[in-house]
């Protein structure tokens, strides 16, 4: 297998920047390559299964220079080979591609994403909020929603003895 | 010995004797308080001793319902639908901590006790509660039926008022109250 993280560095030049912690491989990449990325990381790179994706909210954070982060894992299932892709975005409508082209199982991950962070997956099939309530407005794991909320828990209609 | 052909009795005595020694739990279990449910309908504990073995998932066919574990607040209008739709004269039981205040779990998410939406008539403390537990609550909600129940449900048709506690909004900050009702960028499930 050709040293797939050398190609890439040829080909995308400054947009691609790998690093490596112990023995975790990461990759920042810009947003705007994801896809060119992410596509040939699918092709070349054998990275035939996506297993997760996370987001971060990095408000208040030390030295942060981005606001949001979208974290993509992938698995090579030959090899057992992982890489961890990352994008950087920013206020005020924070958007990338949407991988579900590349790998279908992107569908509900990127919907949860979406659903927790407001991150707009541009070419989603079908982006709705998951686990929250469909008139639920806000984001919930965004660090400037408070713990408690904004009283969405007590904004129901109680029901009492007589009337049941 | 002859027995008479007839018995004298009350009616609300006869009623009560009836409905207490014969509850038919719901289980309402969406936590680790429908294990302990679970143990206690199992033959160690055995709930059938006090009449109630017969759960049935069916909200028509219940007349108890044992909310077991947290309540979030996607789950309310399902929790409040299941109510509505048991036939009276029924009650409610809020086993665990969750149930009753939210336990550990306060966040956005998750009801701070279910007898802010739902009449509650026993709470049971424990994070589980043990089975010896929930058993002796079904004793209390047996006496209780026996001591305030009617045949044909008179005492609850004065309880119109809201029984349970003062709710929480109240104690949000101002800049992180939610909008009035209608404004759907920051309330959900607006009320009607």
């Amino acid at each position: 297998m050709p040293d797939v993280q050398q190609l890439m560095t040829d080909r995308f030049g400054d947009a691609f920047r790998p690093s490596v912690f112990r023995d975790n491989v990461r990759y920042a990449v810009l947003a705007d390559r994801l896809i060119e990325v992410m596509t040939f990381l699918r092709t070349e790179g054998r990275f035939d299964f996506l297993v997760d994706i996370a987001g971060i909210d990095y408000l208040h954070y030390p030295d942060a220079t981005d606001r949001y982060g979208v974290v993509y894992c992938l698995a090579n299932s030959e090899t057992a080979e992982r890489v961890y892709v990352k994008v950087l975005l920013n206020d005020p409508e924070p958007r990338v591609k949407s991988v579900y082209p590349i790998w279908k199982g992107a569908d509900w991950m990127e919907r949860e994403i979406y659903d927790m962070y407001g991150v707009v997956f541009e070419g989603h099939p079908d982006l709705r909020r998951i686990l929250m309530p469909e008139g639920f407005a806000l984001y919930p794991l965004r660090k400037d929603y408070p713990l408690r909320g904004r009283g969405e828990r007590h904004n129901f209609p109680p029901v009492t003895r007589a009337e049941s | 010995m002859k027995f008479p052909d007839f018995i004298v009795t009350r009616l609300d005595w006869l009623a009560n004797e009836a409905r207490a020694n014969s509850l038919w739990p719901m289980p309402f279990a969406t936590a680790c308080c429908g294990i302990e449910l679970m143990a206690t309908a199992a033959s160690r504990y055995d709930i059938g001793r006090f009449g109630a073995e017969a759960m049935r998932f069916s909200p028509r066919q219940c007349d108890l319902m044992l909310v077991a574990g947290r309540v979030v607040m996607k789950m309310v209008p399902v929790l409040q639908r299941i109510w509505l739709q048991m036939p009276e004269p029924k009650w409610c039981i809020s086993m665990g901590a969750c149930a009753s205040s939210g336990g550990v779990f306060d966040t956005y998410a998750v009801v701070q006790g279910i007898d802010r939406f739902l009449p509650v008539d026993v709470y049971i403390p424990g994070c589980p509660p043990r089975p010896e537990q929930l058993l002796r609550s079904v004793i209390d909600l047996q006496e209780k039926v026996k001591a305030t129940g009617t045949v044909n449900a008179r005492e609850v048709a004065a309880r119109a008022a809201y029984e349970g506690p003062t709710s929480l909004a109240n104690q949000l900050a101002p800049d992180e109250t939610m909008v009035v009702p209608g404004d759907y960028r920051s309330a959900t499930r607006l009320r009607d």
